[in-house]
């Protein structure tokens, strides 16, 4: 059932841990539309839910039975799931038609979620990258093609039809309750790998703060590219060792070994194509987000590390 | 308990935890800033090169209260000795420094962050990646850096062309004009002795891809190594044109050139 009097908006990837707060915090003064390519998302009786793929003619029938007046596209196909050409599909194909689909039907404003993953590992990254730096990614492997294309695609976008309000987010690591992606499959776990010789920094945003992070973005609307991350940071090493995680040295030289190991275990959160992220750091920039939203985070590393730990010394994890 | 906390626990001394403690440098919740520079490592760092700088090289620093107490500055000195020993002499002396201590960040190789540890550990100490947009954020974060504007060019000099500064990058001189950074000039005496080279390995170091292989002695010589801090310089801008940085160049170059010279006056002797 649809409330008239509240304004329609759309958030993709409903049952992921970050859209599930980003909900919490827009459900009274909106009328929120679900959608999940995964599963039917059960959130409250009031809110209409979908389960359907972007690239999909059905998925046109939600703008046309909703006016629906701004678009938080958090859905995403995780990068330890399926081959690179179905995260292609889906996360690139599947966005593009998104974003038609709201110019053609007059959306007001769209958030993008992207990661910082789009300016790839590089043991000559500077730190503190702003958003104008290169993205690199796709230089590293083929596996992070859509993120960066992804990134692209949102880009042309947002200037070709800047009616649309296009605000895209680059967060570094988000983990904390919930979170299903490499990083927090890897803190959750006992065993982490670690490279011998090689600890990169490495900033971390709770997934409250990042939901915080995404709904000022919306409410301010300032169109463009924006890191969002902490004014903390902390090796990866140190990291894994707060989260109560056992480190597993692997070999750092000859330089295919790790990939190889990597593969041959077959470690979701330690997958062979970011290792380089394991390696060298990519530390972004956040003061921008900061400034332009006001944007303070509530919840520390040591609040982030604490939930994996606690977590696994109750065995929940 | 990590390595690094063992150490630190059983190597730091009281007097050098005080000191390091007074450096007001702005860490994160676990001790470290964005380029990996660690407020426990460097503690341990100046405790492992005590004994380097007050009794193997004898250091003698004059001139130290030219460094500001608190904001942007940037470093700069002659390089040599084959091995970047000067660096180290120089931020030694910043930290320990009894009217204003410094965490003074270093710029490093490219090839180091590719070695295992080696980049970590520089990392850990405050050395950062030789890159003009590190340099930037750093000044903009108020931090103190010791460039050598010679490069390899400089520390890599053979022993015909000791106390000869070579030619100095112009890079040091934009960062300071567009971030408004005063520089610091810095003569250093004595590192030219450590390592006497006659000639390098030219073509060996072709074959292994680094900038030089000298020919010289096994371990660094204990020469006496004096540091002669100048009084700030400020430069003006806009930049409107690369002679007139290259004019300014030469100045800082020039007042390097009298302190060096300074310092070969007053010292008695290679190793006195």
């Amino acid at each position: 059932m649809t409330d008239s009097k509240k304004p329609e908006i759309l958030i993709t990837g409903a049952g992921g841990a970050l859209a599930q707060e980003v909900i919490d915090r827009v459900r009274d003064q909106y009328h929120v539309v679900l959608v999940d390519f995964r599963r039917r998302v059960q959130f409250d009786e009031d809110m209409s839910s979908y389960r359907v793929e972007y690239n999909k003619r059905g998925f046109e029938d939600i703008f046309r039975k909703h006016n629906i007046e701004a678009v938080i596209h958090l859905g995403r196909m995780g990068l330890y799931e399926s081959t690179h050409r179905n995260r292609y599909n889906h996360n690139v194909l599947g966005t593009q038609r998104l974003l038609d689909l709201c110019h053609k039907y007059d959306v007001q404003q769209v958030i993008v979620l992207s990661t910082y993953f789009v300016y790839g590992a590089s043991p000559y990254n500077p730190a503190l990258l702003t958003e104008e730096y290169p993205l690199k990614a796709s230089e590293l492997t083929m596996d992070l093609v859509d993120s960066v294309e992804l990134e692209n695609l949102a880009n042309i976008y947002l200037w070709k039809y800047p009616e649309l309000n296009i605000s895209i987010l680059r967060p570094c690591n988000i983990a904390g309750p919930g979170v299903l992606n490499s990083m927090s499959l890897l803190l959750s776990s006992n065993y982490a790998p670690v490279l011998v010789g090689f600890s990169p920094m490495m900033q971390f945003i709770h997934v409250e703060d990042m939901a915080q992070a995404i709904v000022l973005a919306f409410e301010k609307n300032q169109p463009g590219v924006y890191n969002v991350a902490n004014d903390d940071w902390v090796s990866y090493q140190d990291a894994v060792i707060q989260c109560g995680c056992n480190r597993v040295f692997i070999p750092s030289v000859p330089e295919g070994l790790p990939r190889r190991i990597s593969k041959t275990v077959g470690w979701k959160g330690w997958p062979e194509y970011l290792i380089n992220y394991y390696k060298y750091p990519v530390i972004i920039d956040g003061s921008l987000f900061k400034n332009t939203f006001g944007f303070k985070p509530k919840r520390s590393l040591a609040d982030i590390f604490a939930h994996y730990k606690e977590k696994k010394e109750m065995g929940i994890l | 308990m990590k390595l690094r906390d063992f150490l630190v626990k059983n190597l730091v001394s009281a007097e050098t935890d005080a000191i390091v403690s007074k450096i007001p440098k702005p860490v994160g919740s676990f001790g470290y800033d964005p380029w990996g520079y660690h407020s426990e490592a460097f503690k341990l760092a100046i405790s492992a090169f005590k004994p380097i700088y007050e009794n193997y090289f004898r250091v003698e620093a004059k001139g130290l209260e030219n460094i500001p107490q608190t904001g942007r500055a940037l470093i700069i000195a002659n390089h040599s000795g084959q091995l970047p020993i000067d660096g180290a002499l120089v931020g030694y002396a910043l930290a320990t420094n009894p009217n204003a201590p410094r965490a003074v960040r270093a710029m490093i190789e490219r090839f180091f962050p590719l070695t295992p540890f080696v980049g970590n550990v520089l990392n850990e100490f405050g050395a950062v990646l030789g890159d003009p947009v590190n340099c930037e954020k750093m000044l903009q974060r108020e931090e103190a850096i010791i460039v050598f504007p010679e490069g390899v060019r400089g520390s890599g000099k053979v022993w015909s062309k000791r106390y000869k500064l070579q030619r100095f990058g112009l890079g040091f001189m934009h960062l300071a004009i567009q971030t408004n950074t005063p520089i610091i000039p810095v003569g250093i005496v004595g590192c030219e002795e450590t390592m006497p080279t006659p000639f390098h390995l030219n073509g060996l170091a072709k074959l292994l891809n680094i900038p030089y292989v000298p020919v010289t002695t096994p371990f660094p010589l204990p020469a006496k190594v004096h540091l002669n801090f100048g009084e700030p310089m400020y430069f003006d801008g806009p930049v409107t044109d690369e002679d007139k940085v290259a004019i300014k160049v030469e100045k800082v170059k020039d007042e390097i050139n009298k302190l060096i010279q300074e310092g070969l006056t007053e010292r008695q002797g290679w190793f006195k």
